[in-house]
């Protein structure tokens, strides 16, 4: 059992009571709500006649069903602005800060609470969404829950649940040039498997972690659950402590040294003990792209789809479905395959320094004629620094879309989908069957360098390759 | 069309009906429930949309839509059910189609709590166990009496001992699956915590 570490630390630190059962309960320091899965939990309290016991503790903004092209409402679409409104009137009922369209702090949830301030080390962090994981990068314990339990926490700040083992991942070394954070949580989950994380929560660590920017951290511990781990952390450092200072929510004055002190005795201590440790070398990570319907099923940009029979048992199921609907055949390359859809965004990549690594690429460049690709900022704050630095003119120019803040062609849920079996080059975080709206639609996941670089060439492209002198 | 919709209430301590074998390892939520159908306020038609784009794509061949299933309430799935998204809307889809028990090989973390808080037991059994009742050649017309106080299942000439987390168990025993009256009993010391938590401290509230 692990011992010492942030982890444990926190959870201690949270727990309420043992219950009856033999689960936590666990006090939830900063909940978060969209409005996809909160309707239905406010619905519940309303019949269970509770109110929401801490509204200062839950903070709202809108990213998933939010359209990126014209944002005035009502929106077009009648079930879109359904939920928004019941989004609105549920905060205003329950007196819950809600971040609105064109307050300047709408976004994705996962890009607006780190921009805020609101996410900070040390602290619990529950959201009806999977990606909450995303915030661990900051040493808080963040994980996704189901509309039940954001009801629970509505009602009652707290949730049931069952203590969670800690795997520590080590990376050595550093990142060759071209390479991020993308390509190295692809690479660990195609080690480690996309179920090896259940019942763990990953601690990031090593050299190579160090090395990262917050936002590079965010988008390694954001894809923990794509790995299986329902949270995923690294320990606070003094890029933490200057990522937050001075943002809207961030301690001030006489608090701020009160806040460092007591951030960095939540790190996990130098003799922690894990359930398990995994080392590797970030060092000999390449770009790296998935060719199936799991995020684990990913290669090197110079490497061959896998056959069959080097694959575990385990996995030649999944990997035969995946030939099958990708199209693809064993031992073929991924390099120059033919992509339709390039999208920029998410959760996982939609801040602006991803924005800044991709038109970076684009400068000067054209997107390829059949290629249709388009960029949404992951919040109205990333949009609105990326047109200081005037990023969305070279998006423009080079031919991309330039759209309003929103989850967007991550998950579809709006009106940008993909059209029978396009393919995209995409850097959002999920490859499954379907995933990007279209029933047979075909999603291969990248960091957002490379979907720059194959929205140039119309195929999937070598990055590295538009970096030589 | 099923019968009337009933959710689960109070105490879960058998569980008997016929197995509907779903195969394949890694099925998803976006799979189990596509995202387009969670543009709604309430849960309520989402059983008729459950797998949609596999059913689809089977044009009539999908587990879910053959004749002999429609009565099916035990699922029996493979490794990594329910990975990915967190949407509840995933177990609320399968249980509104009429799925009040889940067998498997392993189930992602988030969809297996959303099962235990909205009523349906999720049990593990071995891969080759898993395989046997799939195969099995009468399983279209296998039917299991679950017993979670022993945590064992049986058919005519079929005994599993099942495995489930032992507090998931108590919680269904007891009742208190529905976690939000267990969770609202301790209000003081939710207060207590709310008190000592360093960081309230150093950060003004969030208004």
């Amino acid at each position: 059992m692990s011992q010492n570490t942030l982890f444990d630390k926190v959870w201690d630190l949270h727990k309420v009571s043992s219950l009856p059962g033999g689960s936590d309960q666990i006090f939830i320091g900063l909940h978060l709500i969209h409005e996809v899965t909160s309707p239905q939990a406010f619905g519940a309290l309303k019949d269970k006649n509770l109110k929401v016991k801490f509204p200062e503790r839950t903070v709202a903004t809108v990213d998933h069903i939010v359209p990126t092209d014209n944002q005035s409402r009502p929106f077009k679409d009648n079930l879109a602005e359904q939920m928004i409104e019941t989004l609105e009137k549920n905060c205003l009922e329950h007196k819950i800060r809600f971040f609105n369209i064109g307050s300047g702090n709408q976004g994705i949830v996962h890009v607006v609470a780190p921009e805020l301030g609101l996410t900070q080390p040390g602290m619990t962090i529950a959201c009806g969404d999977s990606h909450t994981s995303t915030h661990g990068a900051f040493g808080s314990i963040a994980f996704g829950i189901g509309t039940s339990q954001v009801r629970d926490v509505l009602a009652t700040q707290t949730i049931a649940m069952n203590k969670l083992k800690v795997r520590q991942i080590w990376c050595d070394n550093k990142l060759s040039k071209g390479v991020y954070a993308k390509d190295l949580v692809l690479h660990i989950i195609n080690k480690l498997g996309v179920k090896a994380g259940a019942g763990f929560a990953y601690e990031f660590a090593g050299p190579a972690i160090d090395e990262l920017s917050m936002e590079e951290r965010m988008t390694i511990c954001n894809m923990s659950i794509e790995g299986g781990a329902r949270c995923g952390y690294i320990n606070p450092d003094e890029k933490t402590f200057s990522y937050i200072k001075n943002k809207l929510c961030a301690p001030k004055n006489k608090y701020w040294d009160k806040a460092i002190t007591w951030w960095d005795s939540i790190k996990s201590d130098e003799n922690s003990i894990y359930d398990d440790v995994i080392k590797l070398d970030a060092s000999k990570v390449e770009p790296t792209v998935t060719w199936g319907i799991t995020p684990g099923q990913s290669i090197g940009i110079n490497q061959k789809i896998p056959l069959l029979d080097d694959l575990s048992p385990n996995d030649q199921f999944i990997a035969e479905e995946a030939f099958e609907y990708m199209g693809f055949n064993p031992g073929q390359s991924i390099k120059d395959t033919p992509v339709d859809v390039c999208f920029i965004g998410s959760c996982t990549n939609g801040r602006i320094s991803d924005l800044r690594v991709a038109a970076e690429v684009l400068k000067d460049k054209k997107v390829y004629k059949e290629v249709k690709a388009f960029v949404v900022p992951g919040s109205e704050k990333v949009a609105i620094q990326a047109k200081q630095e005037g990023l969305d003119m070279i998006f423009k120019d080079s031919g991309f879309q330039w759209r309003e803040p929103g989850c967007s062609m991550c998950l579809a849920m709006n009106s940008d989908k993909l059209i029978g079996n396009e393919i995209s080059a995409s850097s959002s975080n999920r490859n499954f069957k379907g995933r990007q709206g279209s029933p047979n639609g075909r999603t291969l996941l990248m960091s957002p360098a490379m979907v720059a670089a194959a929205a140039i060439n119309g195929k999937v492209s070598d990055v590295r390759e538009f970096m030589k002198k | 069309m099923k019968s009337k919709f009933t959710p689960p209430i109070g105490k879960i301590t058998q569980i008997n009906g016929q197995c509907i074998s779903l195969i394949g390892n890694d099925i998803d939520t976006d799979r189990i429930i596509p995202a387009r159908f969670l543009k709604c306020v309430n849960f309520d038609l989402l059983g008729e949309s459950v797998f949609e784009d596999d059913r689809e794509t089977l044009k009539g061949s999908h587990p879910f839509d053959l004749e002999e299933n429609k009565n099916a309430t035990i699922l029996i799935v493979n490794s990594n059910f329910g990975c990915g998204s967190s949407r509840e809307h995933a177990p609320q889809a399968l249980m509104r189609w009429g799925i009040k028990a889940i067998i498997g090989e392993s189930f992602a973390d988030i969809f297996y709590s959303n099962c235990i808080a909205i009523g349906i037991p999720c049990f593990t059994l071995s891969k080759k166990s898993i395989q046997e009742v799939q195969n099995n050649k009468d399983n279209k017309f296998l039917f299991l009496e679950i017993d979670l106080k022993n945590s064992l299942a049986k058919s005519k000439d079929l005994t599993l001992n099942l495995e489930i987390k032992e507090s998931s168990r108590k919680m269904f025993l007891s009742g208190e699956w529905d976690a939000t009256s267990t969770l609202l009993e301790n209000e003081d010391f939710i207060e207590n915590k709310l008190n000592c938590l360093p960081y309230l401290e150093f950060n003004s509230p969030i208004t």
